[in-house]
């Protein structure tokens, strides 16, 4: 063997660098090419984020570009054929273009909420955000409210930032690092990096988890938990490092609200919100500083920082007037006594002892192991520091604890729990990433009622925002939702990220209204992104009286055959990564890193498959065509040629210097974060490794919350509006003004009669435990397991389980059970058993695990596949031994005093409750048909797909050859 | 010189990244292609110069779970030379790698029969005898940078949980680690004396003494409260009545 050790003989190369979109972690990347094939694609050494490494996704993107199941024309559906059956006929781009926007500019005309876009993974929420509001439609999302809605919510609403983009835990200098729930999916490399070098430096790495899998897998100690259950974990800590005085109270006292007096005169209106002084509010999305300390030597009130006082942070004290008051950090030690480590025993499944050992880890490890760095600073105040400091506890948390009900409370907890070990934007401890951190909350805010959606104008307002008391609701005159989803109701207050999941069910049934057009763009919503996805598919299928379909015209975007498009009307091919320019930008989810802003970008690299489009440009010919205002000149004129030219130049405001990209801005690329539009602006970043990024100085890269050095150079980039301290929310004074509004204590806006109960109870300012909702609403002796997912990491946030190479590592799942459970039931391992909710039933194969708490299963999630769907044949192990869990979830729950048709959801932000399902499991009769159960008629190719691909019974990829071999 | 790959399960997370670098750079490269049989139909299976094969070790809760990748070992005594009938299977002199001459190859199996770490696939498209080359198309490659004549996976793993180099120099950086924390062969007793190392799990612990947990500088001063024992302590009051 071994003919050519030279690689460049066989054939023309060329090597470009772009950002990798296998999964939402944004990689950057180099991709070679031979004779205009992908010869390899691989980790840019020279990128901030990945540092050259790459993963399993990463490396099989050949597979993605090359798949069946590729779509390459606009397709409608076939005349007289029934949605949902995938018969198609090809049109034009042109035919695509005048049917949409036809359809799209008479609804703008009459009544603009009758049109709904909701995206999946897309990371451009930039510019589907903004196409929706000058649209004037209420009714956008992407996929947040189903994915991680909760962890984004409970810490900025707590901390002003949050993990995944927005911060992580700095392991570069932590000595103890617990990671709660499964994790693993966002910022999966530079986590992985930062992971083996703190195991090799010898840190401490602590997984609480039900299942150990993942980076578990490697955690020095396992500690299984019963899933929903996070919070009574968390409040458990933070019960015995108060009782043992393990906390930072210089930092607290600095930094939060604990030391803050609250008013505790149960007849006031104003009870549980902070004493104010005075002084006239400020303008401003910003927490004013108007409130008062109890100072120790003066033995009275104080307005905060006062010169030279010492607050109480815990006692109860009486102000002058009589009015009774207590610090908030007083209110916390209150709401924690009944927590004890006993208590968190008997709901979280772990020991007493073990909880107090760990407690004491951490307190300990943050109070003797403390990081002081010569580095000086200012704080917002004006106070110098000669150094910084940070004490060693770092912590990481995802989706396990967001995908309850109990999510948020869970999530708020950890946040809390995180301050009082005082690791927030510390060395060793939390880190935020640019543009975080924010005003808690951020300043954002959703439209406020009907006013706010008028015909050919756009959505007075931001789709999506950040609520800070009531008035900020989106609601009609009787407190009823406007939005298709109900976010931004009293159903689900601070759903920051909307309900997608609730967005079909919603509209089939015509409550709040019908809508006309749903678009949905790379999001399976017939299929692993519905949570009810028997009843999706029968409600995207289902006709009104008249034989008119429930939700009339259905619109998908995406660049492979799925289960989803099967049931549009009208398909719209996208392209590949590889195919199309795209930013992640700083209006968006950028790729910071704890040192400083970074945005990046995609080139083609590749020209696209057939007559695929980049959805970005379908966007700005639809806007331009519609005439929506950003995208037309004050004559109504095309403003935009396509997404490249957009991109460049594109401001927020005339002349505001803000745009999509914040690298090499400026005539001549001279400026940054902000600058005139710069028409060389792409050349650049090709020239850059796709990458723009700016290390802030040192003195700049902590306490950001407090750091008056970055503050004013954030200020000065456009990046925030006020220099003004973050202070951490222990207590939530923002929770509290809902639940006076349900308790009758307010004047404004006032929840309906049906939710006051609901909302009085969840807006607590203090974390609480309670039972996951399914859980308070189910039989639990009938249905006594939780059954949860994960994501493998071949597949961890991706959409690839056709591809050829991933697919041979996970072809089908089963469901992983403790053997001690199954033996119960007389289960082995291997057999075909059935797995039950109060929702539905489904057949799937046991595989016995020992690394799975035993009132747990589980199973891998999303390798399941309906028959023929994403270019994989009708046999194909996906859909005959993988199954879809979701069959058996439900999206609302079962009818109680809330109402008849409440979300499955965090009752604070609309978070899907995915994880907190309850089933049965029994072993199948004999005689059953070995194969997962539920099935469906297979799908067809459709056409302009590579049909004969997928029958194809060998394929060797040889870049420069494949093509020609076909 | 002897070239090997240490593995060290320590960090290894079983995330796949090597297994799929590995695939895609070798598809295409001088060992290639690796075919895929079935590749969008029923029980897909290929060929892979390296897999993670993923297992548990003990019951709940005490309970590990171990991802260790496997390739051929590149063994400095390996048994699927000397039975190979063509000389197809052959080692270098030069660097130690372990290599199959796809011309001269049959397709006997003889080799895989030998190898007792089940590290030889046979392609059954071209029905010849693969396996890991140790990327021998990038480590000498004057085109590519120094930097990266390093083998794929290596290049690609997130947790460097795959070091590279030559174990018969001990100053290099997989000799120090085998040496120094206790770098290991798979099966040494069948004298194969595997090139490849694997290091272990190891286990950092915090010990905490009870005096750690009262110090005088104890915030609850500050409040005017001391750390008070848990309420429900049993006490003498409660079990001592003279």
């Amino acid at each position: 063997m071994i003919a050519k050790e030279n690689d460049n003989d066989a054939g023309h190369i060329e090597v470009k660098t772009t950002t990798c979109y296998m999964c939402a972690c944004r990689c950057g990347i180099r991709v070679t090419l031979r004779d205009g094939e992908v010869r390899y694609i691989q980790g840019n050494p020279e990128h901030p984020l990945n540092k050259g490494v790459m993963c399993a996704k990463g490396a099989s993107g050949i597979m993605k570009q090359y798949s069946p199941a590729r779509l390459t024309q606009p397709l409608r559906r076939k005349q007289g054929s029934e949605r949902g059956t995938g018969e198609f006929e090809p049109i034009s781009w042109e035919e695509a273009f005048s049917t949409l926007s036809e359809r799209l500019g008479k609804i703008r005309a009459e009544d603009p909420s009758k049109f709904a876009l909701f995206t999946g993974r897309d990371q451009m929420q930039a510019l589907t955000g903004m196409f929706s509001k000058q649209f004037g439609t209420p009714n956008y999302a992407a996929h947040g409210g189903f994915c991680s809605v909760n962890m984004a919510a409970g810490m900025i609403y707590t901390i002003g930032g949050s993990f995944w983009e927005f911060g992580g835990p700095d392991l570069e200098r932590a000595k103890l690092f617990v990671m709660i729930g499964t994790a693993e999916d966002h910022h999966s490399n530079p986590m992985k990096i930062a992971l083996s070098k703190f195991k090799r430096k010898g840190g401490r790495f602590i997984s609480i988890n039900p299942i150990r899998t993942g980076y578990s897998a490697i955690a020095d100690e396992w500690v299984p938990i019963k899933p929903g259950t996070d919070g009574a974990l968390l409040l458990a800590f933070i019960h015995e490092l108060l009782r043992l005085g393990l906390y930072d109270r210089e930092f607290l006292i600095d930094y939060s609200n604990a030391a803050e007096l609250v008013n505790q005169d149960e007849t006031s209106d104003e009870f549980g919100l902070f004493m104010r002084t005075d002084a006239p509010k400020e303008e401003g999305c910003f927490d004013q500083q108007n409130k008062y300390w109890w100072d120790r030597d003066k033995n009275q009130a104080v307005p905060v920082r006062e010169e030279g006082a010492d607050p109480f942070l815990l006692g109860e004290f009486e102000l002058k007037d009589g009015t009774k008051v207590k610090p908030s950090f007083q209110l916390l030690k209150e709401q924690v006594e009944k927590y004890t480590p006993e208590w968190a025993e008997g709901i979280t499944g772990i020991s007493a002892e073990d909880i107090r050992r760990i407690a004491y880890e951490m307190g300990v490890t943050a109070r003797d192991q403390k990081i002081e760095l010569p580095i000086p600073w200012t704080d917002v105040w004006g106070k110098d520091h000669e150094s910084l400091s940070g004490n060693p506890v770092a912590f990481h948390s995802m989706r396990g604890l967001a995908a309850h009900s109990n999510g948020f409370h869970s999530i708020r907890t950890l946040g809390i729990l995180m301050s009082i070990l005082g690791t927030i934007d510390r060395p060793g401890g939390f880190r935020h990433r640019a543009p975080f951190p924010r005003p808690i909350p951020p300043c954002a805010k959703p439209p406020k009622g009907w006013d706010d959606v008028k015909p050919n104008t756009p959505l007075n307002g931001m789709p999506l925002g950040w609520p800070a008391d009531p008035e900020d609701l989106f609601v009609d005159d009787k407190g009823e939702p406007i939005r298709i989803d109900k976010a931004f109701s009293w159903e689900h207050p601070l759903s920051v990220h909307g309900l997608m999941h609730n967005a079909i069910t919603n509209a089939w049934r015509g409550d709040p209204y019908p809508i006309d057009t749903l678009l949905i763009f790379m999001s399976n919503m017939a299929w692993n992104s519905a949570m009810n996805t028997g009843d999706v598919r029968n409600m995207l299928a289902d006709k009104n009286e008249d034989g008119e379909y429930k939700i009339p015209f259905l619109v998908v975007a995406d660049a492979f055959q799925s289960e989803m498009t099967a049931f549009a009307d009208l398909v719209l091919p996208d392209t590949t990564y590889l195919e199309r320019h795209d930013v992640m930008s700083m209006l968006d989810r950028p790729i910071s890193e704890y040192e400083g802003p970074v945005d990046s970008v995609r080139v083609p690299i590749l020209p696209p498959t057939g007559e695929c489009k980049p959805f970005q440009d379908v966007l700005i010919e639809l806007g331009t065509r519609l005439g929506l205002p950003a995208f037309v000149t004050a004559e109504g004129k095309r403003k935009y040629r396509d997404y490249p030219d957009f991109i460049v130049n594109f401001e927020t405001e005339p002349g505001s210097g803000i745009g999509f990209l914040s690298g090499w801005r400026g005539k001549g690329g001279e400026d940054f974060m902000r600058g005139e539009p710069n028409p060389k602006q792409w050349e650049m970043y090709e020239k850059n490794n796709s990458v723009f990024h700016y290390d802030l100085p040192k003195s700049y890269q902590y306490m950001r919350n407090w750091n008056k050095g970055y503050l004013t150079w954030a200020q000065r980039h456009s990046l925030t509006r006020y220099v003004e301290p973050i202070n951490i929310h222990i207590y939530s004074e923002v929770l509290q003004k809902f639940r006076l509004a349900a308790q009758g204590k307010t004047k404004g806006k006032q929840p309906p009669e049906r939710l006051r109960k609901r909302i009085e109870t969840y807006f607590s300012p203090l974390p609480f435990y309670f039972e996951p909702l399914e859980s308070q609403l189910t039989d639990t002796r009938t249905y006594p397991l939780n059954a949860l997912t994960q994501r493998p990491m071949a597949m961890y946030h991706s959409w690839d389980s056709q591809n050829a190479w991933l697919r041979q590592i996970h072809a089908h799942n089963y469901l992983f059970v403790n053997p001690k459970l199954a033996k119960e039931q007389g289960i082995k391992d291997g057999d075909w058993i059935w797995a039950e909710s109060s929702h539905g039933k489904l057949r799937c194969m046991c595989r016995f695990s020992e690394a799975v708490e035993p009132g747990t299963v589980w199973t891998w999630n999303a390798i399941g596949k309906a028959s023929g769907a994403w270019g994989l044949s009708p046999k194909a192990n996906e859909s005959q031994k993988g199954f879809l869990l979701n069959h058996i979830i439900s999206e609302e729950l079962p009818e109680h005093e809330a109402g008849e048709h409440i979300s499955n959801s965090d009752p604070i932000t609309g978070q899907a409750a995915w994880f907190d399902v309850r089933v049965r499991i029994y072993k199948a009769e004999d005689g059953e048909p070995e194969q997962t159960s539920p099935q469906f008629s297979p799908l067809k190719a459709y056409p302009g797909m590579n049909g004969k691909q997928t029958k194809k019974r060998w394929q060797a990829y040889f870049a420069g050859m494949f093509s020609k071999k076909k | 010189m002897q070239l090997a790959l240490l593995i060290d399960l320590n960090v290894c997370v079983g995330c796949h990244a090597c297994v799929t670098s590995c695939k895609e750079w070798n598809t295409s490269g001088a060992a290639g292609p690796m075919a895929d049989f079935n590749p969008y139909g029923k029980d897909p299976t290929g060929t892979f110069f390296n897999r993670v094969q993923t297992f548990e070790i003990g019951a709940f809760p005490k309970v590990e779970t171990v991802h260790f990748p496997k390739s051929c070992l590149h063994c400095e005594e390996p048994p699927c030379v000397p039975v190979c009938p063509t000389g197809a299977s052959y080692k270098r002199e030069e660097d130690g790698i372990v290599l199959v001459d796809y011309d001269k190859c049959i397709g006997c199996k003889y080799c895989s029969w030998a190898c007792p770490y089940g590290a030889r696939e046979l392609d059954e498209k071209q029905k010849v005898m693969k396996k890991c080359t140790l990327c021998v198309d990038r480590l000498y490659d004057q085109n590519l940078p120094e930097a990266e004549r390093l083998p794929s996976c290596v290049m690609a793993c997130p947790t460097s949980a795959r070091l590279y180099g030559d174990i018969h120099d001990p100053d290099s950086e997989v000799s120090v680690q085998i040496r120094e924390n206790g770098g290991y062969q798979l099966m040494p007793e069948w004298g194969t004396k595997p090139s490849n190392h694997y290091l272990p799990r190891r286990k950092t612990r915090i010990h905490l003494h009870q005096d750690e947990l009262e110090r005088v500088d104890n915030p609850l001063k500050k409040e005017g409260l001391q750390p008070q024992p848990p309420s429900d302590q049993k006490t003498l009051d409660e079990t001592t009545s003279w």
